[in-house]
């Protein structure tokens, strides 16, 4: 990479004699991850920069093809981590497309608080993030009492906080606990007023809005080339949304709207993502409320074939031993199939397209990840801009190494 | 109004005949097969058309069946019309000796990294491609890793002595 030529030129009216090269990463401390640039410029403007990702591949696609389908999920956990339950759900639903199994409504529910919850969680990182990056950690370090909370609940569903391996396929591997609701609950009360303050901090501070303002701009057309899809694609202007557009999970139950931007530059990306995390807690709100009227001790559907039985069971029924055991060996009978879904992530359109041809693992599966697709577009995005401005267009990107490189 | 899987297929083979063959719904996603050097005019007739209006590509992947005799590995495009909410599935299958497939970088700024990404696990050629090189893997590697000739270890083998892992070797 270091050793092929970018098309330099100094721009008119230059002072300088020539660019120079600067190194911005791997691990760079403001790039929040391993993202390499190796940018040419000219005093402290960008004349052109070139990215290298890949640093941390490890070739879960290929891994995959050895695994049986319920241990690829904790697979899934390490492309998003910040938004890990999103991803678990997106490849557990994309099997049970395959298989045909319906959910009872109350398990969409309950996936869908999870989701939202993930989603803000993401949200709240890069929103946060992208005040650090212009110098207020203030509110970064305010929130993060919030994401805390957030991973509390994780831990009381499924017992793990950042890589979660939550759900199974088939619905959840536990119900959710009293403490659970309490805390989801509490979360609903307290973070609103929580949200409000840390807008209030950024939303309108004159230094935030010029460090942000007409920062990596993208129009329309350009994001849709670009592969955009997420906030940043509705930051240009694009109200396209996998949860509207193809609902899943129950999607469609719920009453929510779809926050556009119209400029597509980072100071749009972060009120997108503000204005989504308010829709993400109507969702939970009203999910919570639904739940209200479905018998709370459905957690799975009745699918034994691919679906844990009680441990209970499995030491004193026959058919509840056969299921345990081939689900466990990865001996579960799938059917072979071509099926692609989407799911809403955090950053964008995160599919997932599974060929089967009926054996134990997958024939092939890929991962649409949406972050690797839009990066192409940020040597685009920064070029001409001022160095500072590369590192605050970065974080508002909403960057995860680990799904980049998969 | 709304466009069907089957109003596209009826303007599709208007258009190209026996290039494309395999029309297919699994899970209602219209799939179809187009010859190997028709790849990019179907493309560009499906982003042209002011009637199908595929203009955002979502994903280009590949897969590798040893198989199948001079059509060893195929290129998937996944197409999505935004405007009438329908996603399209394009096939192309190229031999394995010589996987020459026209890139679609000239429709899509996106196909840049994801077509050398398909190169760089399955060696899929894209002809016309401003900058193939490998996005993932070391730029050293000399082979395709995600091929089927390289399977990871099974994981239920039994004849292995490692004992550091719990895996004796007199089983």
């Amino acid at each position: 990479m270091l050793d092929q030529k970018q098309h330099i030129k100094l721009p008119e009216g230059s002072i300088e004699k020539d660019t120079t090269t600067l190194n911005l990463g791997p691990t760079h401390p403001a790039t929040h991850g391993v993202f390499q640039n190796i940018l040419e410029i000219d005093g402290e403007r960008i004349v052109s920069a070139v990215s290298t990702v890949g640093y941390i591949h490890r070739a879960f696609e290929k891994i995959a093809e050895r695994r049986p389908y319920y241990q690829i999920t904790p697979l899934t956990d390490r492309l998003n981590y910040c938004s890990a339950p999103i991803n678990n759900m997106g490849w557990i639903l994309t099997v049970e497309k395959l298989l045909g199994l319906e959910m009872p409504k109350r398990v969409d529910y309950l996936r869908v608080i999870i989701m939202e919850l993930a989603r803000i969680a993401d949200h709240l990182i890069c929103s946060s993030v992208m005040g650090v990056d212009t110098g207020a950690l203030t509110g970064f370090v305010y929130v993060m009492t919030y994401r805390e909370l957030i991973y509390e609940i994780y831990e009381e569903i499924c017992g793990s906080r950042l890589t979660t391996n939550i759900g199974r396929i088939g619905g959840f591997e536990r119900n959710f606990t009293p403490a659970a609701f309490a805390k989801i609950e509490r979360f609903l009360n307290e973070y609103p007023a929580v949200l409000k303050e840390f807008e209030t901090l950024l939303t309108r501070n004159r230094i935030f809005m010029e460090r942000t303002q007409g920062v990596g701009a993208i129009s329309a057309e350009r994001a849709l080339s670009y592969g955009f899809t997420g906030p940043n694609l509705r930051a240009a202007g694009v109200d396209y949304d996998v949860r509207v557009a193809n609902p899943y999970s129950s999607y469609q139950d719920f009453d929510f709207s779809i926050p556009v931007g119209t400029t597509g530059d980072s100071y749009d990306r972060f009120q997108v993502r503000n204005a989504e995390m308010w829709e993400s807690l109507s969702i939970i709100r009203q999910a919570m409320d639904k739940l209200k009227s479905l018998p709370a001790d459905v957690y799975h559907a009745d699918v034994p074939a691919y679906y844990l039985p009680e441990k209970q069971d499995v030491y004193t029924k026959m058919e509840a031993l056969i299921y345990h055991f081939k689900i466990v060996m990865g001996e579960a009978d799938m059917l072979p199939g071509e099926v692609y879904n989407a799911v809403e992530g955090a950053n964008g359109e995160l599919g997932f397209y599974l060929i089967s041809d009926g054996g134990r693992s997958p024939y092939r599966l890929h991962f649409r990840r949406p972050c690797f697709i839009y990066y192409q577009a940020y040597a685009e995005l920064v070029q001409g801009g001022m160095l500072s401005d590369a590192i605050v267009c970065m974080s508002s990107l909403n960057l995860i190494a680990g799904e980049l490189d998969a | 109004m709304s466009l069907t899987n089957e109003r596209i297929q009826q303007r599709l083979t208007e258009k190209f005949g026996d290039v494309l063959t395999g029309f297919e719904e699994p899970f209602g996603l219209l799939t179809l097969t187009a010859q190997k050097d028709y790849n990019l005019k179907v493309m560009q007739f499906l982003f042209d058309d002011e009637e199908l209006r595929f203009r955002f590509l979502t994903d280009i992947t590949a897969v590798h069946y040893p198989e199948r005799k001079n059509e060893e590995l195929a290129v998937v495009y996944h197409l999505h019309n935004l405007q009438d909410n329908i996603r399209l599935r394009l096939k192309v299958f190229a031999p394995v000796a010589q996987p020459d497939v026209f890139t679609a970088t000239k429709l899509y700024e996106s196909a840049n990294w994801m077509e050398r990404e398909t190169y760089d696990f399955f060696g899929i050629n894209f002809v016309g491609h401003p900058n193939l090189i490998r996005v993932l893997n070391v730029d050293e590697m000399t082979y395709f890793p995600m091929r089927k000739e390289f399977p990871l270890e099974d994981s239920m083998r039994i004849d292995k002595d490692d004992e550091m892992f719990g895996r004796g070797g007199n089983v």
